[in-house]
């Protein structure tokens, strides 16, 4: 058995918090230049290279990326062999905290969601999962709420098309239309359970965008190209004010479900995708 | 601001005013019980934004545009009690550009999740109401060459309804 003490949870989640808001995925990056390059519409460029000198102040300066620094998110794995001495879901959420005054970044979050009241860093929503190993993977995803308010879950029937699964990914996007911040990256989870699928969604926002290399794709890489491509003909574009930029690209994770039905849920992230990972 | 029309890019310097969803719900609440406000509206500019704190030794956090669609359902009335001009990200209800073109204001767009970088062009800044609210307060801002788009113009022509 390893011991990994609270402390040093806590300490590694307040690091992953300034890092994720302040230093741009370089996958999400790269992604954007590539975007950039590819754009013809001259207001789409202008504003990409506005996104992507965006990133370059908030190292520098140490700026927030976005000042909606979002409702932190963050994925625990702990492997079956560690034991954490304390409490560790306590010690994440004094991270966020510590994270988030360290950084000057914003208190979004609100106790109650209903009374409202006086918005703080926390708590935040976190996940836990134990995984073989004796190793503990923390990932911090600060999630603004301008995409996670265009989130979609719908039910589908099992004898469903996959025209249809496409058509309301899709409709999502358009939905969301200019107003959270595109161009976006699309997470989708189908399969599972309700819950499950709106997990895998937000999940599959953490993997690395792969800027689709031409090559041949087969099963659900192929579904992500075919997605994205028809998603960046809708022309929105980022701030909704058109061009081919509309999606940097469609992530999806599946899972095995019920003989009766199919859930597909879909979490769109603004092009500030922020998340970033430690293991200890 | 007459002359404006959507699409036009421009580089505005002067005062404007932060206000999101809870300042937005007060401000209407003062108006509708007739009470005087915090700030004076007329011909008023107000930002649809909630900056971070501020780090030490700058004049403001990042400070980019919220979507302005949450706030739709305020405009009219603060446009009849003297708003005229907003700035945020996103298109606007039909009841908000119907304001808009009633009372010839404008609306305008600006670099959204860009925050790091609008802060650059904020001068000075000072909480100026509702002050419990946090990042939802309303600051009053000097900024220069803050980079706008026109997103509806006073004869109501609509950015989104042309591109």
């Amino acid at each position: 058995m390893r011991t990994i003490s609270a402390e040093k949870i806590r300490n590694t989640v307040r690091d992953l918090c300034i890092r994720a808001n302040l230093d741009l995925r370089k996958d999400v990056l790269r992604v954007l230049k590539i975007s950039l390059r590819k754009e013809k519409n001259k207001r789409a460029k202008n504003i990409l290279q506005a996104i992507i000198e965006n990133a370059a102040v908030a190292r520098k300066e140490k700026l927030a990326i976005c000042q909606d620094t979002g409702m932190p998110c963050v994925f625990v794995e702990i492997g079956s062999n560690v034991k954490v001495a304390g409490d560790l879901k306590g010690a994440v959420n004094k991270g966020v905290e510590a994270g988030y005054r360290k950084g000057f970044f914003r208190n979004s979050v609100v106790k109650d969601p209903l009374s409202r009241g006086k918005s703080g860093y926390g708590p935040a929503v976190i996940h836990i999962d134990i995984v073989p190993g004796n190793k503990l993977k923390l990932v911090v995803l600060p999630k603004g709420f301008g995409c996670e308010n265009k989130a979609q879950l719908k039910m589908f029937k099992p004898t469903a098309d996959l025209s249809e699964v496409k058509k309301f990914i899709i409709d999502t996007v358009k939905a969301a239309g200019p107003d959270a911040c595109p161009p976006y990256v699309v997470g989708v989870g189908i399969g599972g359970t309700a819950d499950y699928a709106c997990l895998l969604a937000k999940k599959a926002l953490l993997r690395r965008l792969s800027g689709y290399p031409v090559i041949r794709l087969s099963g659900i890489r192929k579904l992500e190209r075919d997605l994205s491509n028809e998603i960046n003909k809708l022309n929105i574009g980022p701030m909704g004010l058109g061009g081919k930029s509309t999606c940097l690209a469609v992530n999806i994770m599946t899972h095995s479900t019920h003989i009766a039905g199919l859930p597909v849920a879909v979490n769109i992230s603004c092009h500030a995708l922020r998340s970033a990972t430690s293991e200890i | 601001m007459q002359n404006l029309k959507a699409g036009d890019r421009l580089f505005f310097s002067g005062t404007i005013y932060t206000a999101r969803d809870q300042a937005h719900k007060r401000l209407v609440e003062a108006i509708k019980k007739g009470q005087r406000l915090p700030i004076d509206l007329k011909g008023a500019v107000i930002y649809y934004c909630g900056p971070t704190q501020t780090p030490k030794g700058k004049i403001i956090g990042s400070c980019g545009p919220t979507t302005s669609a949450r706030m739709d359902e305020f405009t009219p009335i603060l446009m009849k009690a003297g708003l005229r001009g907003m700035i945020g990200k996103g298109n606007r209800s039909p009841e908000a550009i119907r304001a808009i073109k009633k009372y010839g204001g404008v609306y305008f767009l600006i670099y959204a999740g860009c925050g790091a970088l609008l802060a650059k062009y904020v001068k000075k800044a000072k909480p100026v109401a509702y002050k419990d609210l946090g990042p939802e307060a309303i600051y009053k801002l000097e900024v220069k060459d803050f980079p706008l788009i026109v997103g509806i113009d006073v004869k109501g022509g609509n950015i989104y309804d042309k591109k």
